[in-house]
């Protein structure tokens, strides 16, 4: 088998240059990302094996959002000229990436057994309210995910809620707002490092 | 001299005349170690604070020095405190009200901190520290007991402990000019002189004349810094470290990695340097062969061996690509050399560039490792801005350029195949080889992949020569090894060895035996791609041939140490866990059969096992080594084959007695209470989570197994002994 260079597969697919919505399509794409990323990538189509460039592309662009979307990944596959399953091949295959929006904390309640007992199925009811959304779901300011769990191995602080790392023992549904406002206030003082 | 040693020498007196002012004898130094562990206990803090006190006090004769991490996560931040003329002292876990105490009791009034001294050594108030070096090729001055030799004379002339303590350390790495057996080696601390020491009568000549009479005997001083000495000079009274061989990571916790300069400073470019002049590549291959260097990253292979098969293909187009995916879970080894001297790891990728002739290199580095990344970056700026990177390196004709690619959270892409995949934009995984990636690797050209371990031992073989290298680990496999020691042990942290250290010097010499008076049970090597080694099998000297005899394998160094209260079972457990979590998928054996081993595992572990469990895992764990496709899947079921070779009875209690013996697998325990020894305190009913506990006040109590969620909590709250965990 003769070894094809990813380069000449590349050149075969380069946009034709006439009577075509390359233009729009283009302009779409570039709309799509923020004038950084774009300016990246037209650099790494200037160097050599610009498709080698997709992993880091793709790290700019969730470093910038937060997650990929199917718009986001659409865009770059046009703009790097990468097919677009092979975008999203390479965006499912590593754990880094994310697919859907995450909160700056996630919110993990544990559900097992014990702390369902100590009322964690409360806490749920309430956290659901306060933040208004359900499990697996991000708050429109991206600052809070919901998430359950099994068994932390903390029964004797049941019910327990973690909000990243950090574990809250016996909380009760009124310290929810309390909790809430307190990362809220962590969030304002140190904001997210710039992508 | 030729042009290229010419341009390396105005290269070193530039770094001269940078550090001037910080190599002035008579400054106060302190130094706060930086790195991704040590900066999450609050280093960064402790930097700030001690710039507050330095401005506050006027001393102009203060330096505040970075460095980076020693290895001790346990400890950290660890502030080391050098006053001229005086032993260093380490501190341990260190803050800001520590900080304090620090610059006024000791900085300020010279008594150092006692209570918080790194490890608490006995008295750090001594005038003299011998340290000798204990190593077996080294430290049998005239077949007798070292240690012995100084303490009887220490005796004989009164000198009190106050004076002069004895430390047995390992290697300073002189040998290499010594007729073996025929010499010792002794360092004099605070003065940092090293002797050489031929027969009893210069002992009792350094003692008279240096520890009794203050002045250095010239006549038998070594005039070379060795590898290991200033590692000694800061660390040397701490037997976590003193026990170790720090070649790999010989600049760790001693150069600011930010700084091009301090390492040039420390000989830092002088082997590229040489070789560049002598303009052979050939020759660098020879050397580092005859080093016997071998891959660090897991897999043993000769680095000179690999090199010399790159080297002879034909083709412009070379790639050297430097592997910094660490994935397995608990190894920091090659993060912390990123971290704590990333010179030393690109001068070797840049040795191993010429040597095979690449003109461009890669270093992949794993994206949970931002502050790796940071300072990766910021030496490759420096080596540019300094002519050591891009084109006619030193004025060699030699031309390289390195670039960071990242990971991004895939641990089958440390495979070497998968790696290539993953630079060149695809899904990371593996193909089969051979081809080899030195015949066909990047972009199909010949490529060299090495790990990071690996390229920072490469400057040393130059620099001190293949015979000295070959002779510090064993027949077939030269150097030394880091290990990250986790797990049941007084002191975890980085452990570098030589070659064929045994376990039982690893475990007990350096990381302080088993806590609590525990036995120990296994010691587990090689992540999820090895084994557990029984206890009975600690005096095996760790290599990579001996390890994969007794079921295990070095990989690429982590070293958990298991005592009675661990359950072998929920062990390999976890490793296949994460082995079947982290398949990629390509090949069926891997994808599936770790799958139902792991359904079989949790059978056993939760008391659901059929009789021939055993029997199938054991079948399904033997084809899956044999059939999958890449080095995942084969290793995969290691941990699970070694445990059921060495520990058999465990399985068949879980399986046939359905009891835990370690009482580790929740699902087998059962907490009954005694009703011989309730008095019925109630302090277990009011602490179950789930309130299954009956009975009233002064009552025997009892527990609704059928509610029980086998927390443990009664267990630990009775203070009658009257919860039983069976
Ligand atoms: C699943 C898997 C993971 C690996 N992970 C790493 C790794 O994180 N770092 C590494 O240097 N080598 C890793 N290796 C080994 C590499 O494939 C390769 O052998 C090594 O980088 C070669 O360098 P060396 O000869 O210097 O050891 C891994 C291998 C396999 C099969
Ligand atoms: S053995 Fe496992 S990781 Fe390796 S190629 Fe097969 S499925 Fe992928
Ligand atoms: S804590 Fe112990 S002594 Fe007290 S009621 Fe429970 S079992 Fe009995
Ligand atoms: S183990 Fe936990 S759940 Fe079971 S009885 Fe004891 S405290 Fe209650
Ligand atoms: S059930 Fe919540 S910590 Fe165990």
């Amino acid at each position: 088998m003769k070894f094809q260079d990813p380069q000449e597969r590349n050149d075969a697919m380069k946009p034709p240059t006439t009577t075509d919505n390359w233009n729009e399509v283009k302009a779409a794409a570039e709309a799509a990302l923020p004038a950084p990323i774009v300016e990246f990538i037209a650099d790494c189509r200037r160097r050599e094996h610009p498709e080698s460039h997709l992993i880091s592309v793709l790290h700019k662009v969730q470093g910038h959002f937060g997650y990929l979307s199917a718009e986001h990944m659409d865009a770059v596959a046009q703009l790097l000229q990468v097919p677009a399953a092979k975008v999203s091949g390479v965006a499912t295959f590593y754990h880094f990436f994310r697919l859907r929006p995450r909160g700056r904390y996630v919110i993990n309640v544990c559900l097992g057994t014990a702390c369902y007992v100590k009322g964690a199925d409360k806490l749920v009811a309430k956290l659901k309210d306060e933040l208004g959304i359900d499990f697996g779901e991000t708050t429109s300011d991206g600052m809070f995910s919901l998430e359950a769990s099994r068994c932390l191995g903390t029964c004797g602080l049941a019910p327990v809620v973690m909000f990243n790392d950090d574990v809250h023992p016996r909380v009760t549904p009124d310290q929810v707002p309390v909790l809430l406002q307190q990362y809220l206030d962590r969030a304002r003082k140190a904001p997210p490092a710039a992508p | 001299m030729g042009q290229v040693l010419e341009n390396y020498r105005k290269l070193s007196a530039r770094a001269e005349e940078a550090l001037h002012w910080t190599q002035q004898a008579e400054k106060i130094r302190i130094q706060v170690g930086s790195a991704t562990c040590e900066n999450a206990a609050g280093a960064e803090e402790v930097l700030a604070e001690f710039r507050k006190h330095i401005a506050a006090s006027g001393r102009d004769d203060i330096l505040l020095r970075r460095t980076a991490c020693t290895g001790r996560c346990s400890c950290e931040p660890i502030v080391g405190v050098m006053i001229p003329g005086k032993t260093a002292a380490k501190y341990e876990k260190v803050d800001r009200e520590l900080v304090h105490r620090i610059f006024t009791q000791h900085v300020l009034g010279g008594r150092p901190v006692a209570d918080r001294l790194l490890d608490s050594p006995p008295d750090t108030m001594v005038r003299y520290e011998l340290l000798f070096c204990g190593s077996a090729r080294c430290g049998r001055l005239l077949e007798k007991d070292f240690r012995q030799l100084f303490l009887d004379r220490l005796a004989a002339r009164k000198i009190p402990e106050s004076q002069a303590r004895v430390v047995a350390a390992n290697c300073f790495g002189l040998c290499r000019t010594e007729v073996i057996g025929k010499a010792s080696h002794v360092l004099v601390l605070p003065t940092k002189v090293i002797y050489r020491i031929a027969d009893e009568a210069d002992l009792d000549e350094i003692l008279d004349t240096h520890v009794l009479g203050g002045r250095i005997v010239e006549r038998l001083r070594v005039p070379d810094a060795p590898i290991g000495q200033r590692f000694f000079e800061m660390y040397g009274d701490v037997a976590f470290f003193n026990r170790q061989s720090r070649i790999a990571l010989r600049n760790s916790g001693i150069i600011d990695p930010e700084n091009l300069f301090e390492y040039v400073h420390f000989n830092g470019f002088e082997a590229l340097a040489r070789a560049l002049d002598r303009n052979d590549p050939a020759w660098v291959v020879e050397q580092v062969t005859a080093s016997k260097l071998r891959g660090r990253g897991g897999g043993g292979y000769p680095t000179g061996l690999k090199w010399a098969g790159a080297a002879e293909r034909p083709g412009e187009t070379k790639y050297i690509i430097c592997n910094a995916d660490e994935g397995d879970p608990g190894a920091f080894m090659d993060r912390s050399m990123l971290e704590g001297d990333p010179f030393s790891v690109l001068e070797g990728m840049m040795i191993g560039a010429f040597a095979i002739g690449a003109t461009r290199g890669f270093l992949y580095i794993r994206a949970e490792y931002p502050m790796a990344i940071r300072r990766v970056e910021h030496a490759i700026a420096q080596c540019r801005e300094h002519g050591l990177l891009g084109e006619n390196i030193l004025g060699s004709g030699f031309s390289l350029d390195l670039e960071i690619r990242l990971g991004a959270g895939a641990f089958v892409c440390g495979e070497e195949t998968a790696l290539i995949h993953s630079i060149e934009g695809q899904r990371g995984q593996p193909r089969i080889r051979p081809p080899y990636p030195a015949e066909r690797g990047l972009w199909g050209c010949p490529t060299v992949i090495n790990n990071v371990e690996t390229f920072a031992n490469v400057p040393v073989v130059l620099h001190y020569g293949p015979q000295w290298f070959a002779q510090i680990g064993t027949e077939h496999s030269g150097g030394t090894k880091v290990f990250a020691l986790a797990g049941k042990v007084n002191h975890t942290g980085l452990v570098e060895v030589p070659m064929g250290a045994t376990l039982r010097e690893i475990v007990f010499g350096i990381g302080g035996g088993v806590p609590g008076g525990k036995r120990l049970k296994a010691v587990q090597t090689g992540g999820p791609a090895g084994g557990c080694i029984p206890a009975e099998f600690l005096d095996t000297p760790v290599d990579f041939d001996t390890l994969g005899k007794v079921g295990s394998i070095m990989g690429s160094g982590g070293m958990i140490v298991m005592d009675e209260d661990d359950c072998m079972v929920d062990i390999a457990k976890f490793f296949l866990t994460f082995s079947q979590d982290e398949s990629c998928g390509k090949c069926t054996p891997c994808r599936e059969g770790t799958r139902r081993m792991l359904e079989i595992l949790e059978r056993i572990t939760s008391g659901k096992s059929a009789p021939d469990d055993l029997a199938r895992l054991e079948r399904l764990g033997k084809l899956v080594k044999k059939a999958s496709l890449c080095g995942l899947g084969r290793a995969a079921p290691n941990p699970v084959l070694s445990t059921l070779k060495y520990f058999r009875d465990e399985y068949e209690a879980h399986v046939t007695r359905r009891t835990c013996p370690a009482r580790k697998c929740t699902a087998l325990v059962r907490y009954e209470i005694d009703p011989g020894k309730c008095v019925g305190c109630t302090a277990c009913a009011r602490n179950c989570p789930v309130s299954c506990i009956s009975g009233a006040p002064k009552k025997v109590h009892e527990i609704d197994q059928a509610r029980c969620v086998k927390c443990g909590r009664c267990f630990q709250v009775c203070r009658f002994d009257a919860v039983l965990r069976k």
